[in-house]
């Protein structure tokens, strides 16, 4: 019996794994949009059904996959140039560009529409636009456009515990717009000590990274700047509905830490970097990731502690 | 007649066929739970004034 399936005129050594098209989803990305959505979502003062819950959370982590997936095919020219993206599976020629917008389009309006059935119908719209800034607004607009590219593409990042909130709640308030506000204020920071150490990535790409076009010592000011507006408002949550004694105490140890961190980033010269390779910078980095988590963490525990009378400030 | 040795391709996409039978054996689960979670709930009863009329 010949073998059907494989022609050898049309066989691709590097053809796609499930594990690729799943990739085209940034999981890593996904796995802050679940974290945060659920404690949007646990944080409201509204019960939800597990089931609903879950599903709720998986819909919106798939949402915010298919936005990945549309903002890779998007970015294809700009990712094969950086170090940091060649590997991801168009650039690395496993998958087609028009698989990854399929894949993006399909789940987009899948995950909307089921966000809109398993929750309520505003709840889906806030999904789809969300989709909609993070894949047209920042992706296809301003990233190659402005320097503020992350400062505003940062506010897609930070709607996820925006819609966990209103699908628990079916309505809105300022509670979630705090933890908007949080990773909003926070993503500048993060990206921008990222582009300091990964150096002539973005400048080779073409995009205009504060880095590239105002100056390296310039970004530096400005994670400082930045950093001490997020220790206003982190430290300020801390005595609205969803903070708490555990979130004061998490945020006061951490925004010190983060404050430090951001001072020494603004001291040093490039000569004093590159001698430790950007260690203060890259410490800088990994310290915003554990920032984020533990400060949505605290937010989690008072939510959780409250129906023991211990959460919130009673 | 000679048997072939499974070429590598044969794995490959023998896994990403798995990978889209399980996703989609997922999809009906969840739907199915999420459908009776919603109806022992009520959450499809019309409302009273509509059933009296």
């Amino acid at each position: 019996m010949s073998d059907a399936s494989i022609n050898a005129s049309t066989i691709r050594e590097d053809e796609a794994s499930f594990g690729d098209y799943f990739a085209l989803l940034k999981p890593r990305v996904m796995s802050l949009v679940v974290f945060t959505a659920l404690v949007g979502l646990l944080a409201a003062p509204v019960p939800v059904h597990p089931v609903i819950g879950f599903c709720a959370i998986l819909f919106i982590a798939i949402g915010g996959g298919a936005s990945g997936a549309l903002n890779m095919w998007w970015d294809a020219d700009i990712d094969r140039v950086m170090k940091r993206t060649k590997g991801r599976p168009i650039p690395s020629g496993k998958v087609e560009p028009g698989e990854a917008m399929a894949l993006g389009l399909a789940l987009s309006a899948m995950s909307v529409t089921m966000l809109a059935l398993a929750t309520n119908i505003f709840a889906g719209a806030f999904l789809a636009f969300t989709i909609f800034f993070y894949v047209v607004v920042y992706t296809m607009w301003l990233k190659r456009s402005t320097p503020q590219n992350i400062v505003i593409g940062g506010a897609a990042g930070a709607f996820p515990p925006v819609i966990g909130w209103i699908a628990a709640t079916g309505s809105m308030s300022v509670e979630p717009w705090l933890m908007f506000a949080l990773t909003f204020m926070w993503t500048p920071p993060h990206f921008w000590a990222l582009a300091l150490f990964m150096r002539s990535d973005y400048d080779d790409a073409g995009v205009p990274m504060l880095t590239v076009t105002h100056g390296r010592p310039a970004t530096r000011k400005h994670i400082l700047f930045y950093t001490a507006m997020l220790a206003l408002l982190a430290v300020g949550t801390a005595f609205s509905d969803i903070g708490g004694p555990v979130y004061l105490v998490v945020a006061m140890v951490l925004n010190a830490l983060f404050l430090h961190g951001a001072w020494k980033i603004s001291r040093r010269d490039e000569e004093a970097s590159e001698a430790d390779n950007f260690k203060v910078e890259r410490g800088f980095f990994k310290l915003s990731l554990l920032y984020l988590f533990l400060h949505f963490g605290a937010i989690l525990a008072e939510a959780l502690l409250k129906p023991y009378g211990l959460g919130g400030w009673g | 007649m000679s048997l072939r040795k499974t070429h590598e391709l044969h794995q490959r996409r023998f896994g990403r066929n798995l990978g889209v039978a399980l996703t989609l054996v997922a999809f009906i689960v969840i739907v199915f739970g999420l459908t009776v979670v919603k109806v022992t709930r009520g959450d499809f009863e019309p409302p009273r004034g509509e059933v009296q009329n």
